[in-house]
C-alpha cells in the first residue's frame, strides 16, 4: 500500500501529510514542556527567600552546550537545503555534523555535568541554628547589603560514612568558596567560572541540619525540576540523533536514489522536531543556569 | 495515486534559490550565537532586582525562539493550517500558565 501525500500537498490542507503530523506532535510537545515550565514557575514563586539556589550549575559548560545545539540547528537546515539542491555528499556531511553535535551535547551532560552534581553535597541548616553557623553563611553581612539569606552550606562531603552511620553525629564538608568566605563581596553573586571546592573543612552537627543531600533530584525543588526538564530534553536529543542516524543508513541512500524529494521531506520534518528541541533549550539555559 | 505535478516543485531545487536561503540560515545562526553570548553577559549585569534580570533574559530568549521558529522552522511563510494549530496551542499554553498563577494566588495555602 502506498502512503498518500508524502511528496505533494494534500489539496485541503495545502501540506504533505508528514508536515501536518509533526506540527500536531509539536503542539502536544509544547503542552508537555509547558506543563513542566509552569511547574518551575510555581515552585520558584512559592520558595522562601534563600531556598531557590543560584550558581550551582556550570555556566561555561552550559553556554558551550547552547552553542553546540544552535550549531546543530544550523547544520540540519543546511542538510535539508543540500538535499533540495540535490547535493547528496554535502547533505551527508551536514547530517554527520548534526549527529556529532547532538552526541557531544549528550556526552557532556551525562558524563560531566550530571556526575559533577552527584559529587556535590549540601546541608540545609535548621532555622534556629542558622546563627551558630554564621561564619559559613554570612547572613548579617547579606542582610546589611539587602541580599537574600543563605540557608545551605555546600561543598564535598568528607566523611561519607555520615550518610549511612547513625553513630556519626556530624557532617564534615570541604566548603565551596561561598561558604568558606561568606562575607567576601565576590561571593555576593554567582561567578561565570565555577570555583573549585576550598581546603577549609566545616563540621556541622546533624542535629542542626534540616535536610542533607547530594545535588540529586531529591536535594530541592530546584534540582528536581532541573533533572526532570533536562532529562526529558536529553531524551528528545537522543531521539533526534537516532532518527538522524537512520537518515545516514543505506536505506536512506536508496530512498534518495529513488526519490530525493521524499528524503528531503523526511529530513524537513525531523529538522522541525530538532529545532523545537533547540527552542526548549533556549529557555532551559537562562532559567536554570543564569537566573 | 493522488500525487499531482506541482509547478513549484521544479523551482524547489534550483541551486540559486537555495543559495540565498543558505546565507540566511548562516546569518540567523550567527545572530543566535550572539544572542546567547548576550544572555550570559546580561545575567551578570544588575538590573536592580532579580525580577528585572529575569524579564531581560526572557526577552532575549523570546527573540531567539522567534528567530528559530520564523526562519529555521519556516513559520514566516507557512500554510494557514499550521498557523491554526499554533494559535490553539498558544491559547492552551496561556491557559496552562494562568492555571498555575491561579493556584499560586489561592488564598488557602497548605
Amino acid at each position: 500500500m502506498e502512503i498518500p501525500y508524502t511528496l505533494t500537498a494534500r489539496p485541503d490542507t495545502g501540506l504533505y501529510n508528514a508536515k501536518i503530523g509533526i506540527w500536531l506532535f509539536l503542539a502536544s510537545e509544547v503542552m508537555l514542556f509547558g506543563g513542566l515550565f509552569s511547574g518551575y514557575v510555581f515552585m520558584r514563586l512559592g520558595s522562601e527567600p534563600g531556598y531557590w539556589p543560584h550558581g550551582l550549575l556550570n555556566v561555561p559548560v552550559g553556554t558551550m552546550n547552547t552553542f553546540i545545539l544552535i550549531a546543530s540547528s544550523v547544520t540540519v537546515v543546511l542538510a535539508w537545503a543540500s538535499l533540495k539542491m540535490r547535493q547528496f555528499t554535502q547533505y551527508k556531511i551536514f547530517m554527520a555534523m548534526t549527529i556529532l553535535c547532538g552526541a557531544i551535547f549528550l556526552i557532556v551532560k551525562l558524563t560531566y555535568e550530571y556526575p559533577q552534581k552527584f559529587q556535590h553535597f549540601g546541608v540545609y541548616i535548621k532555622k534556629d541554628a542558622l546563627v551558630k553557623y554564621e561564619d559559613y553563611l554570612g547572613n548579617n553581612y547579606l542582610k546589611a547589603k539587602n541580599l537574600s539569606p543563605r540557608v545551605e552550606i555546600t561543598g564535598h562531603l568528607h566523611n561519607k560514612e555520615a550518610l549511612t552511620d547513625p553513630n556519626v553525629k556530624e557532617y564534615e564538608i570541604a566548603l565551596d568558596e561561598v561558604n568558606a568566605e561568606p562575607t567576601n563581596p565576590q561571593s555576593d553573586r554567582p561567578h561565570f567560572w565555577p570555583k573549585p571546592v576550598t581546603e577549609k573543612i566545616a563540621t556541622i552537627e546533624k542535629s542542626d541540619v534540616q535536610y542533607a543531600s547530594v545535588f540529586a533530584p531529591r536535594h530541592s525543588s530546584y534540582f528536581a525540576i532541573y533533572f526532570t526538564i533536562t532529562g526529558l530534553h536529553g531524551l528528545h536529543v537522543l531521539g533526534g540523533v537516532l532518527v538522524f542516524i537512520y537518515f545516514m543508513l543505506p536505506v536512506s541512500t536508496r530512498l534518495y536514489r529513488q526519490n530525493p524529494e521524499h528524503l528531503a521531506n523526511r529530513v524537513e520534518v525531523a529538522g522541525l522536531f530538532w529545532h523545537f528541541v533547540d527552542l526548549v533549550w533556549i529557555f532551559v539555559f537562562p532559567l536554570f543556569y543564569l537566573l | 495515486m493522488n500525487e499531482t505535478h506541482d509547478p513549484q516543485h521544479d523551482a524547489a531545487h534550483d541551486p540559486a534559490h537555495f543559495n540565498k536561503h543558505v546565507r540566511g540560515y548562516l546569518v540567523v545562526g550567527g545572530a543566535l550565537f550572539a544572542c546567547t553570548a548576550l544572555t550570559v553577559a546580561l545575567s551578570y549585569v544588575d538590573f536592580g532586582s532579580r525580577e528585572a534580570n529575569i524579564i531581560v533574559a526572557m526577552i532575549v530568549a523570546t527573540v531567539k525562539a522567534g528567530l528559530v521558529a520564523a526562519i529555521f522552522m519556516h513559520l514566516l511563510s507557512e500554510r494557514w493550517t499550521i498557523y491554526r494549530f499554533l494559535l490553539l496551542t498558544v491559547f492552551f499554553v496561556i491557559g496552562l500558565f494562568l492555571l498555575t498563577l491561579l493556584a499560586y494566588h489561592n488564598p488557602i495555602r497548605m
